[in-house]
């Protein structure tokens, strides 16, 4: 499409989308109300500017459905991602909702390659998670056999690849090198493998992460962007050049902004993306900020597709982390010793790639005073209190270690909460 | 009848057991018994000293987390089956014993031992009952 007929759609999709969520939603019509922004400000594309920004935190505090522009009877499906504290984050889809979800995700197949017929192991996590089911739904409108593996049983996920032969596979980076590992002690011929094309994301990685994958599967590895807030995978995607991931701009408007200022910046820059969902339904976002750092490209891919490219995540405008796919917020942690203890414990937070390729998180607890005892069991059964509420909260588990007081760094008398050591 | 015991939490990292028991050094507090009970990531000192008030007061003020705990110190004969008495005579009364350890030095023909009870008073109560010995605080310090 040239770029002046998609400016054309999305100018007229966001008038619509405004009109839709002043009347629908309380929470944007009190937004506007306050910036005192109408439908009619919208004159032209450039005119999302003058529009406020949705953020993470709008969504903890309108918690569960506050957000919805339908009645909850309307509402199709609901996805769960961790919120920052507490309560997680709540996306509401409606029918037509759905429908674009498995529209974007198939385009996204397609632009890895994928073909009408073709077999798809998908080994994301079903569930809560968007991961599998939003590819689930991209392969069944592209017309793809489906093998629902989802995430775990390694030994069954290489079984079935070997006897079905699958041309593709999802999953997270980190699990693809983790099943090279577990096929070499199989005796398995990793160079044989049914799988060409490899459909990887939900977790940041990178260009050697990508070699490794390629060269040890041989097989195509392309990066997949997406956040449950939005619709979940099928934000953005990788073609075959491997120059950016095509983000459909269409029904996902893009701006790069300052996180500090939110004015716009100069093309290739980098800043925070933030996204306006064009036509969604059951939850329309307008401007949301990702957190997420990258920069845009508005050229003409080698592939021929005129839509902008999206560079791979730079950073983070905050300091969530993910291990193992699933998004941790440093305040998810204190908030579980807080309610552990009842105090206000120092942690801190070490993320490690193993050499499988499976992300380790583990907890430092300094050791207060007030639950010291000297009996060992006594510390064990704080310890093992400890790790199980994070298992609930984080849905994975971690590590948890006692350590001494004023063990964690400190850097001007602010705690370093993170240590990643994975390099990604 | 019960003595004072210093506990203190060490993680295992080099230096850190030295830098506990040379601070006590600097401060002039003597040990009499010690032991360490000790877990994958982390240990418990456990410590008896001549001073106990001072030792926890300084380890604290050093950055130490450390407590202190009650426990009862009992002559057992050094002999075959001495401790066995002890600990049957416990037994018989239903008591618990949470751990245990042995004084560095000792009187001619007598151990010296340390226990951690559950119930401390009970434990003192039988210990009596059945004739041990309860060594006391001053009999501690002036070892």
């Amino acid at each position: 499409m040239d770029p002046e007929s998609l400016k054309n759609i999305q100018f007229e999709r966001l008038k619509e989308i405004v009109k839709y969520v002043s009347v629908q939603s309380s929470f944007y019509k009190k937004k506007f109300a306050e910036m005192g922004v109408t439908p009619k400000t919208i004159k032209g594309i450039s005119d999302i500017k003058k529009l406020p920004f949705t953020t993470k935190e709008d969504m903890r505090d309108n918690y569960p459905f506050g957000l919805l522009c339908m009645p909850l009877k309307q509402i199709a499906e609901v996805h769960v991602s961790s919120g920052t504290t507490g309560n997680p984050t709540v996306v509401g889809y409606s029918k037509e909702d759905v429908d674009l979800w498995g529209e974007v995700m198939a385009r996204a197949l397609c632009c890895a390659g994928a073909e009408r017929g073709d077999m798809i192991q998908i080994a994301y996590g079903y569930g809560l998670f968007t991961g599998g089911l939003g590819l689930h739904y991209g392969s069944h409108k592209l017309g793809l056999t489906v093998i629902p593996c989802s995430s775990g049983q390694t030994k069954r996920q290489l079984k079935l690849m070997t006897d079905f032969k699958p041309r593709i596979l999802a999953c997270t980076p980190s699990y693809a090198l983790f099943m090279a590992d577990e096929a070499r002690e199989l005796g398995l011929n990793l160079h044989k493998s049914s799988w060409e094309i490899g459909i990887f994301g939900a977790e940041p990685w990178s260009e050697s992460m990508r070699r490794e994958i390629e060269k040890t599967w041989d097989m195509l590895a392309t990066d997949v962007y997406g956040l449950s807030e939005i619709i979940g995978p099928g934000v953005s995607q990788e073609c075959q050049h491997k120059k950016g991931l095509h983000i459909f701009s269409d029904v996902f408007f893009p701006e790069i902004i300052d996180p500090k200022t939110g004015k716009e910046v100069p093309e290739g820059e980098p800043g925070e993306l933030v996204v306006t969902t064009l036509t969604k339904k059951g939850m329309p976002l307008i401007r949301y900020r990702t957190r997420d750092i990258v920069s845009i490209n508005y050229e003409k891919c080698q592939c021929g597709r005129t839509l902008p490219r999206v560079s791979k995540i730079k950073g983070r405008t905050d300091d969530m982390i993910i291990v193992r796919g699933i998004n941790v917020f440093p305040s998810q942690i204190e908030h579980v010793l807080l309610t552990v203890e009842g105090t206000n414990p120092h942690y801190q937070l070490i993320v490690d790639r193993k050499s499988g390729g499976m992300d380790e998180l583990e907890i430092l607890v300094e050791v207060e005073q007030k639950f010291f005892s000297d009996e060992v069991k006594k510390l064990q059964t704080i310890e093992q209190k400890i790790k199980k509420e994070m298992e609930s909260t984080l849905g994975f588990s971690a590590k948890v270690r006692l350590v001494e007081p004023r063990t964690i760094e400190r850097s001007e008398g602010k705690a370093k909460r993170v240590i990643d050591k994975r390099k990604i | 009848m019960k003595i004072t015991q210093i506990s203190v939490f060490l993680e295992n990292k080099s230096g850190r057991l030295y830098d506990a028991v040379s601070l006590l050094g600097k401060k002039k507090i003597n040990i009499r018994a010690l032991t360490i009970a000790e877990s994958e990531d982390y240990g418990i000192l456990r410590l008896v000293v001549d001073k106990p008030a001072l030792a926890a007061e300084s380890l604290k003020k050093d950055g130490f987390v450390a407590n202190i705990t009650d426990i009862v110190a009992v002559e057992i004969a050094d002999t075959p089956g001495g401790l066995a008495k002890v600990l049957g005579a416990l037994s018989k009364d239903k008591i618990d014993v949470e751990y245990m350890y042995a004084f560095v030095e000792k009187q001619s023909g007598k151990a010296l031992m340390v226990f951690r009870f559950e119930n401390i008073d009970k434990a003192v109560r039988s210990l009596a009952k059945n004739k041990f010995v309860i060594v006391g605080k001053k009999e501690i310090q002036s070892l």
